[in-house]
């Protein structure tokens, strides 16, 4: 079982959806090499899903694993951010994203 | 249910008075903004509306909201009567819950949209098949998204989809005390056509809540303020005064006033379903006459209510024993139905609507009201007037024959506060006063208006006695007793 595991709400196949998914999977192969998993839920196919965590905004990246959860909304676009918010350990290269 | 007026169909919300003053109910398939101050009303509004949706059109709702949980709702519900729990089980009523509070705080990186939210609302609408859709309240989304015109937009997204899926949704948002600083955030111009503004207003250190709506776009609809009440039977209940009255019935019939004398007067008595206010100073007569009209009810095996704001039961049992009424074997025949409240134990809207719910569980032919006046006190000057307006149009409206006492505040002429506003609206005025002749305080009586009736126009000396009201010969001098002319001997 990975250390860490997220698991990302999208709302279909748009540009936000895209982004955020891409920007997460850099962010965790970058930092956490392959000790991590993603789960992709669309909420337009299971909305019950998002109804049980409340989620208002798309994208919503909850952090199941380790504890406590965590929640970040938006596509991820500033990496630096992203992992500060998620608490992920430093870069093995320098980040990508716009931070 | 439907009504199609000015080419925009409309559907009947169910809420008490609402209808009447939007003419037919909200904008079908369109998104209605209702703001309000904090307390304004506008959750229960909300919850109102998807309510009597289910149990009055079958219409299922899906409440979305954003700050109170929907625990806290259901209890609201529950207070108001409404089995909440039964129409979530069976379906018809299904909880959005977007509230914040059991969720940890959001960190907000990059990019995004309420594409989530609005997929869930569409998901419940389908799923329940939901007519009617409430957003409560939409303010708290702009203080938990820091960019207002992303969340606008999001807004504008979201009533598109909520037409799209043929819902009538109503959208509430929090305004600040200001009278006209409704569009705080700009949303009315991007999401509703449709504006409806709740106020609570302190006035004159009373309490005053009021509706009005302003716009329907390309649909009719009532303008100005319109008061409301918000009672524990009942919920929510807007008093669109002005209206009540439009179906009036004009009876030829005559009723008794319950006494020959008056009836003489009047040249056979009252008009059945017609108002008549009884004006006079303190201690003139005005609650005997009230009495006199009721006891003649009773007498016929007729139904009758009297509300007394001025007396307690007791005074009233012993005044009117003291003129030879039995008032409490009365009530035990089952006729008579004494009503005694203090005026400040409610506010005037809340008066308006347990006197209503009297008025409709008993259905009364005849109703007396001792004192207007007594209500003053607990009333703004506008809001007397609406209540008096509203109530005699509602009475008329039950074919009851009604009559209303109100206190002078001289004692000799003038009128009261109270006729200014009621005059317009009533049938027939009494008018008793104390006048002075010949260095004596007499009483006297006359008919100042009388629905197209040929009366007694002569102002005439009465007396009381323990049988209660005679009237005498017509006063021979001038003698004005309406403080209008200053003629004769007769005002002090």
């Amino acid at each position: 079982m990975s250390s860490y595991s997220f698991r990302l709400y999208v709302t279909g196949e748009t540009t936000l959806s895209r982004e955020a998914e891409a920007n997460l999977r850099a962010l965790c192969k970058n930092r956490l090499v392959d000790d991590y998993e993603i789960e992709i839920v669309d909420i337009l196919e299971r909305s019950a899903l998002a109804e049980e965590e409340q989620i208002v905004a798309t994208p919503t990246i909850m952090r199941l694993a380790p504890l406590p959860r965590l929640r970040v909304i938006g596509d991820l676009s500033d990496h630096e951010r992203a992992a500060r918010a998620f608490g992920l350990p430093g870069p093995a290269i320098r980040d990508e994203g716009r931070g | 249910m439907r009504d199609k007026s000015g080419g925009v169909t409309k559907i009947s919300t169910g809420i008490d008075g609402f209808d009447l003053i939007a003419l037919g109910g909200l904008p079908a398939n369109r998104m209605t903004l209702v703001a309000g101050t904090t307390g304004s009303g506008k959750t229960l509004f909300g919850l109102e509306f998807l309510m009597k949706g289910i149990l009055q059109f079958d219409e299922p709702g899906v409440f979305v909201t954003f700050e109170e949980s929907p625990s806290d709702l259901r209890k609201v519900m529950t207070a108001f009567d409404y089995d909440i729990d039964g129409k979530e089980e069976s379906g018809e009523w299904t909880f959005i819950d977007a509230t914040l509070t059991s969720s940890p705080q959001d960190v907000v990186v990059g990019d995004y949209d309420l594409g989530a939210l609005i997929a869930r609302i569409g998901a419940a609408v389908q799923s329940i098949g939901a007519k009617r859709v409430v957003l409560d309240s939409t303010g708290s989304l702009f203080s938990r998204f820091a960019d207002t015109g992303h969340v606008r937009f999001e807004l504008f997204r979201l009533a598109a989809a909520l037409r799209e899926q043929g819902t009538t949704s109503v959208l509430t948002m929090e305004i600040a005390g200001e009278r006209n600083a409704f569009s705080r955030f700009g949303v009315e111009e991007f999401v509703a056509d449709n504006v409806v503004v709740l106020r609570n207003i302190l006035e004159e250190a009373k309490r005053r809540r009021t509706i009005e709506i302003l716009k329907f776009r390309g649909a009719p609809h009532r303008t100005g303020e319109w008061l409301f009440t918000i009672v524990a039977s009942e919920g929510f209940i807007v008093i669109p005064v002005s209206l009540l009255g439009t179906k009036e019935l004009a009876s030829s019939t005559r009723v008794s006033t319950g006494n020959t004398e008056v009836d003489r007067m009047c040249g056979g008595g009252f008009y059945r379903d017609s108002a008549i206010i009884v004006s006079g100073p303190t201690g003139v007569g005005k609650t005997l006459m009230a009495i006199q009209f009721i006891a003649a009810g009773v007498a016929q095996g007729e139904c009758c209510v009297l509300f007394s704001f001025e007396e307690s039961r007791d005074q009233l049992i012993r005044n009117a024993a003291s003129w030879g009424f039995d008032l409490p074997m009365m009530e035990r025949s089952g006729n008579l139905r004494i009503a005694c409240e203090y005026p400040e134990m409610a506010s005037l809207e809340d008066h308006f609507v347990s006197m209503k719910q009297v008025i409709e569980e008993y259905q009364p032919v005849r109703l007396a009201v001792d004192n207007l006046s007594a209500l003053e006190r607990v009333a703004t000057a506008r809001g007397l007037r609406d209540f008096i307006i509203g109530m005699t149009s509602f009475v008329k409206h039950q074919e009851i024959t009604s009559l209303f006492t109100s206190t002078t505040r001289t004692l000799m002429g003038a009128s009261s506060i109270t006729e200014a506003h009621i005059s317009a609206i009533t049938d027939t005025i009494v008018v008793m006063r104390y006048a002075e002749l010949a260095g004596e305080i007499r009483r006297a009586i006359t008919l100042l208006k009388m629905r197209g009736s040929s009366h007694d126009t002569r102002v005439r000396e009465f007396s009381i006695d323990g049988e209660g009201i005679h009237v005498g010969m017509a006063f021979g001098q001038s003698i004005g007793i309406l403080g209008l002319a200053g003629g004769g001997e007769s005002v002090i």
